[in-house]
């Protein structure tokens, strides 16, 4: 019997030996690869170890990225990255990323061709789901969900229903993907999509760049989303063919498939957005912001970390300094980022405006490190989450925006739009 | 069948795995030590107040934010028996499930309790009595697969007839 399915659906039915399945549905899945970091694989490991498992189920499949505290910020962290690379070197993993080629996980391994249309993935990150934008099913699991994957490379899944979110229009200068995917959380709220697939498609979506579907799909779990995905689509596909590392095969839903909701929205009158502490739902126009000061500008993180972020960083930097109050800390995703924004000179226009330039490292997003806020502090920042003390004091503050609105910022000392610095309107 | 009894204390929406174990103690792995830390940036002065039974009591979308396990585990280690919400987020659902921590979803227990009400949570009857208040609410009841991960003690445990 033929039943109508989504992108989602068609992806999870494929990894269970089913024709279909239905949302509310336990399936036992296979996974095509899963991938922890140096804060929840070393949780995994030991239950590994506890469970005497002998061998992952495939040493190419499983990725250890150590990108959260890296370099090693203290003791307690060098040894809990100690402790996933001496796992990775018995195991004989081919994909542990150490100091000089690791990067945020999930600007690394889509980079690296580690991650593909059409696969099932899990990672021991929330921002798992960030894959999505490939056309993959991608979700972030536990530490114990994890473990269990190394040794079966299998997971169980509660089917998802799906919502459906379709985005058109012609957005207007300096409106991102982040910027998109803010405004979807702020109408739709943290707990919006709990539990669901967030689907993207549109007019919009097709001439979003893959730097900006990613951000989107990053951020679905910010909704409370199981995953988030886009179909891919020639650009998707392209992106892919230079550097997939295995075959795949793409996967589209069916035109008919049935959503719990449809979302259509146009996004001529969407400005840049700025979410207000202490949750990413609290989200006002650029325009609405008022004055609020800043000490601190982060552009980066798997969030917006990759190339397009920083040349938009670098278009609104150039020739400006940033404000004498504000420290400026950029970090680019991945070392491959890292060396192109140098060839393209965006490195130098950030060094000239008076920023700091981290290597690759999830750092402050999550208050670990390179750049912790204290008590009073108030930061922009092109990462994806501003809950209490998320990075540092527990009375600091954190408001998200695109990386444009975060350089603007760090020149005028409080937040604004880059319309606001001269020549950039 | 697990019966659990403790004084509520009630906190508010989408309290998140940030407010639960701040990233600063991630850098350590034992639950003993997270524990000491847990609902730190919440409530500073929450782990010497409660007493090991206790029960912890949230609103909407429990659990929200990163997907560290610690979360869970602290709160395990902590003392407190279990966590009552009127919904749950997704990850901090499964590893609760995964490692053992009992969590209960029940939209009008999370309404109604107040801090310091006296619990008595009745699992196998599907029912979270209020001793305080007399009152009663409803447990939304596990799906049957979950209550197989349960009994079989957890996720580990669940796969091991697989593996060894």
């Amino acid at each position: 019997m033929y039943v109508p399915m989504s992108i989602t659906h068609k992806i999870l039915a494929g990894h269970c030996g089913k024709g279909s399945v239905r949302p509310g549905e336990f399936i036992k899945a296979r996974v095509d690869c899963c991938l922890g970091n140096d804060i929840t694989a070393p949780l995994s490991i030991n239950e590994f170890e506890r469970a005497r498992a002998k061998k992952v189920f495939d040493p190419e499949r499983v990725y250890l990225v150590p990108d959260h505290s890296t370099p090693n910020k203290d003791i307690k962290s060098a040894q809990l990255v100690k402790q996933v690379r001496d796992f990775a070197i018995r195991h004989g993993l081919k994909y542990y990323f150490e100091v000089g080629q690791v990067g945020i996980e999930h600007a690394l391994l889509p980079e690296q061709g580690l991650v593909l249309p059409g696969e099932l993935i899990i990672g021991a990150d929330s921002h798992t789901c960030t894959y999505g934008a490939l056309g993959a099913f991608a979700t972030g699991i536990g530490s114990t969900d994890l473990a269990a994957a190394m040794i079966t490379g299998e997971v169980w899944l509660k089917v998802p229903e799906c919502i459906k979110f379709i985005y058109k229009g012609k957005p207007a200068a300096w409106v991102t993907g982040k910027d998109l995917i803010l405004y979807t959380i702020g109408r739709i709220g943290v707990d919006g999509a709990l539990y669901m697939g967030m689907e993207f498609t549109g007019n919009v979506i097709d001439d979003l760049p893959m730097d900006d579907r990613f951000t989107m799909c990053n951020m679905a779990i910010e909704a409370g989303a199981k995953n988030g995905i886009i179909t891919p689509d020639q650009k998707a596909v392209d992106y892919c063919k230079e550097r997939a590392v295995r075959p795949f095969e793409c996967v589209s839903g069916d035109t008919d498939a049935s959503y719990r909701e449809v979302f259509e929205w146009n996004v001529d009158g969407i400005e840049p957005q700025v979410a207000f502490p202490h949750l990413p739902s609290n989200v006002k126009p650029i325009s609405e912001v008022g004055t609020v000061r800043i000490d601190q500008s982060v552009i980066g993180s798997c969030t917006n970390g990759r190339m397009s972020d920083l040349r938009a960083a670098a278009k609104v930097l150039k020739g400006e300094k940033v404000h004498p109050r504000v420290r400026l800390i950029i970090i680019p995703a991945t070392q491959r980022i890292y060396r192109e924004a140098m060839d393209e000179g965006l490195l130098a226009a950030f060094l000239d405006a008076g920023a700091v330039i981290s290597p690759p490292t999830c750092g402050p997003c999550l208050g670990g490190h390179m750049g912790v806020l204290a008590e009073g502090e108030r930061a922009i920042a092109t990462t994806n989450r501003n809950f209490v003390g998320r990075m540092g004091h527990p009375k600091s503050e954190v408001y998200l925006s695109n990386p444009a609105v975060a350089a603007a910022s760090a020149i005028l000392g409080r937040i604004g739009g880059p319309g606001e610095i001269k020549g950039r309107g | 069948m697990l019966k659990i009894k403790g004084r509520a204390w009630k906190y508010g929406d989408n309290i998140n795995t940030d407010e639960i174990i701040p990233a600063r103690y991630l850098n350590m792995t034992e639950p003993e030590e997270l524990a000491k830390h847990c609902l730190e940036d919440l409530d500073k002065g929450f782990m010497p107040r409660i007493k090991t039974g206790d029960i912890l009591v949230g609103g909407k979308n429990f659990g929200c934010g990163s997907s560290r396990e610690h979360a869970p585990i602290c709160i395990k280690a902590s003392g407190l028996s279990c966590v009552i919400a009127a919904s749950f987020a997704r990850i901090f659902f499964r590893n609760a499930i995964n490692i053992g921590l009992p969590i209960i979803e029940s939209e009008k227990a999370s309404l109604r309790i107040r801090s310091g009400d006296e619990l008595e949570v009745l699992l196998g009857e599907g029912k979270v009595v209020n001793l305080t208040r007399g009152e009663e609410y409803e447990i939304t009841p596990y799906p049957a697969f979950m209550q197989e991960l349960i009994s079989s003690g957890g996720l580990m445990n669940y796969i091991k007839g697989a593996i060894l």
